[in-house]
């Protein structure tokens, strides 16, 4: 029996909010489990230290993720090597384990282009900021790399607003009709910005509305890393090797809570009661985990206290290496709009060189 | 010299994705009614025939989906074709265009790039429904990071679509389709491209110079005749690539002749018109000897046919037009 033969308001489980096991366990070797659970405390960390260098000034806006780690960590470790992300804004956790270093998300918030020149070596779409939009896109990569001839899986995060949008709608359709190999991930956190899930839409799930597009849907309990893995990679096999029955593009409703804000700009408080917050946290994703391990035996506190240290590391490592990026040169501003420079931008380029030259970078750069 | 093929400009559209689609498998063409029917213009016919159902695709009536897929397909080194049947009905994929198709390589430093062209016909004067006549070529020539070109003859198509489809970034092909079947002109069979952002002279003149684009052209050009009968000279040049925009062609035609007019069929405010009469003034204001004439729509919705004589500019208003900055 395959994991999507079940009712969409059925979401996957694995471990209970204590950690116990109450369904199928993926076949994980504890390499992998502990690689989990440290890129969970890397995205926790991370989210906590890019908050508070927001309130410090040395951030712009930016979206915190708390948790809703294990939806990002648990559906990027399913991926193979070549498999393909594209996020919207808020996929800090599942960019770093698919390649993406640290210090160019902070530095994208920091407001630098250059934190989303994704390396080369990164299978991973820049971040998409208009809601939904980013959908399409997914849809029309997976579609160029199956005529290709490749076998790449493209997994498409969006969140449970974006259901709601027409980009959303047409994503998934043109994905229905010409059987592309997309995953659509959809962190349903509960909450767009104020507007709550039941305003989105009269439909029981979201992951019903895979339905109407011809493929699967199916719900996970998105803080639960193990289910989120397991129904991730049941849908990213689909994607490279379907049949008649069961098409290639897959939605996954991956249920969890956004602890924090929408933006550091955002107060929840204004639009939710602290006991929600209070009730979701008690799912929270990686003492959950965390408790798993330590009764495999796979984690304990030496374990535990080695990863806290180096996760720290890694981000305050990642934090001075972003703060020590100096304000680029204003050519970059021009740099990349075409692959030549047309005249006409060359012209106003050298002009405002030449103002800059006469009255120094201060003139332009000051309060 | 090759063989030429004697065809119309909407023949020439598809005898240029023709020879595209033959001589390179990364161009895809899509969009509504562009496989089994051939297009609502024929500008794809034979095409699904010839290439299958994975080059030239019938897809869902879904404009974003179309421009968003396009983008996707782009970012992974395809050079997609979307065609949108008219550009009346860009809108629900402006957010594409405008948020994405326009910005990629910006916001990946130029890891991503979208070698895509949009191919839809615009314009007025073939006694359409509401929605299909507007001339909204301003939107996407505001839009940095976006190529607009317009062609006005069949040769010209053929070749500006095929360095379209090379470009290494989006271009925004927009099709008079006024003149999809005006007239027809010798066109080689061979592949050929035409630079983009470089304009035409159609008709030299010392008197006033005349920019103009799209099915404007020839109208344009028949009132130039007119007025020569009259002793006034018009330099008539064809912009081809309304952004960018090519300074130079319009500069240098200007100084030698003092005086302009440019001709739209677009609204007047906020058009291509507004752009060349600043360049002109930025650039050449001491060979100005009269102001610079606008013949372009009227500032109002695209009016329904009964009216749309009245709004595009005709032969006599484009006469008129000039007439007044010959004779300042």
């Amino acid at each position: 029996m395959s994991v999507f033969d079940r009712a969409y308001d059925d979401p996957v489980r694995v471990l209970d909010e204590d950690g116990e096991v109450v369904g199928d366990v993926p076949d994980l070797d504890e390499e992998t489990l502990v690689g989990v659970y440290r890129s969970m405390r890397l995205a926790r960390h991370f989210d906590g230290r890019a908050v508070s260098l927001q309130r410090q000034g040395r951030m712009g806006t930016y979206p915190p993720l708390s948790g809703q780690e294990a939806a990002q960590i648990g559906s990027a470790f399913a991926l193979a090597e070549d498999d393909w992300i594209v996020p919207s804004y808020r996929e800090h956790g599942a960019a770093v384990v698919r390649g993406v270093p640290l210090k160019k998300t902070l530095l994208y918030w920091m407001g630098h282009e250059d934190g989303n020149r994704v390396p080369e070596d990164a299978n991973v779409f820049p971040v998409a900021v208009p809601i939904a939009s980013q959908v399409p896109h997914a849809t029309g990569a997976a579609w160029a790399s199956k005529l290709q001839g490749n076998d790449d899986v493209f997994l498409c995060y969006f969140g449970d607003g974006a259901t709601s949008e027409g980009d959303f709608h047409e994503g998934l359709n043109f994905a229905g009709v010409f059987d592309t190999p997309t995953v659509f991930f959809c962190n349903n956190n509960q909450w767009a910005i104020s507007v709550p899930r039941e305003r989105q839409t009269r439909s029981a799930t979201l992951a019903q509305k895979a339905a109407a597009y011809g493929f699967e849907g199916i719900q996970v309990d998105g803080m639960d890393p193990l289910a989120v893995y397991s129904v991730t990679k049941a849908a990213v096999e689909k994607a490279r090797d379907p049949s008649e029955q069961r098409p290639r593009p897959t939605m996954i409703e991956a249920i969890q809570y956004r602890f924090g804000a929408h933006t550091t700009a955002d107060d929840p408080t204004v639009y939710r009661d602290d006991d929600e917050v209070e009730e979701w946290k008690r799912k929270d994703p990686i003492p959950r985990l965390e408790a798993y391990l330590r009764s495999e035996g796979i984690l304990d506190d030496d374990r535990v206290e080695e990863i806290e240290a180096s996760v720290e590391k890694q981000v305050a490592d990642a934090i001075d290496a972003a703060e020590s990026v100096p304000r680029p040169d204003p050519r970059e501003l021009f740099e990349h709009a075409y692959e030549e420079l047309p005249p006409e931008l060359e012209a106003q380029y050298e002009r405002f060189v030449a103002l800059r030259e006469e009255h120094g970078d201060e003139a332009f750069v000051g309060e | 010299m090759s063989e030429t093929q004697n065809l119309t400009l909407v023949q020439a559209v598809r005898d240029g994705l023709h020879t595209e689609l033959a001589r390179d498998d990364d161009v895809v063409v899509l969009g509504q009614d562009v496989g089994k029917n051939g297009g609502v213009f024929r500008a794809t016919e034979g095409l699904y025939n010839e290439f299958g159902d994975d080059r030239v695709v019938d897809t869902p009536l879904a404009e974003s989906g179309i421009i968003g897929c396009a983008v996707g397909m782009a970012a992974m080194g395809m050079r997609p074709v979307p065609e949108i049947q008219f550009s009346g009905f860009m809108y629900p994929g402006y957010d594409q265009i405008v948020s994405h198709m326009s910005r990629f390589r910006t916001r990946s430093r130029s890891r991503y790039t979208l070698p895509m062209t949009l191919r839809a016909p615009y314009g007025g004067g073939i006694r359409a429904p509401e929605h299909h006549s507007e001339s909204k070529e301003a939107f996407y020539a505001h839009e940095a990071g976006l190529t607009v070109v317009i062609p006005s003859t069949p040769r010209d198509t053929k070749g500006l679509l095929a360095s379209a489809i090379r470009d290494p970034d989006p271009v925004v092909f927009l099709e008079p389709k006024l003149i999809y079947r005006a007239f027809r002109e010798g066109v080689p069979e061979e592949s050929y491209t035409i630079p983009l952002g470089e304009a035409a002279t159609r008709r030299e003149g010392e008197d006033v110079a005349v920019f103009t684009y799209g099915a404007m052209t020839r109208r344009t050009l028949e009132a130039a005749e007119n007025l020569a009968e009259d002793g006034i000279e018009c330099e008539v040049v064809d912009l081809r690539t309304i952004s960018p925009l090519d300074r130079e062609a319009i500069v240098s035609a200007f100084e030698r002749t003092g005086r302009a007019a440019v001709v739209h069929e677009a609204p007047k405010s906020g058009g291509i018109a507004g752009e060349i009469t600043a360049i002109l003034q930025e650039e050449a204001l001491l060979y100005q000897e009269a102001p610079v004439k606008r013949v372009a729509g009227f500032d109002v919705p695209y009016p329904l046919y009964a009216l749309e004589d009245y709004y595009l500019p005709s032969v006599k208003r484009i006469e008129e037009g000039i007439r007044e900055a010959a004779e300042f």
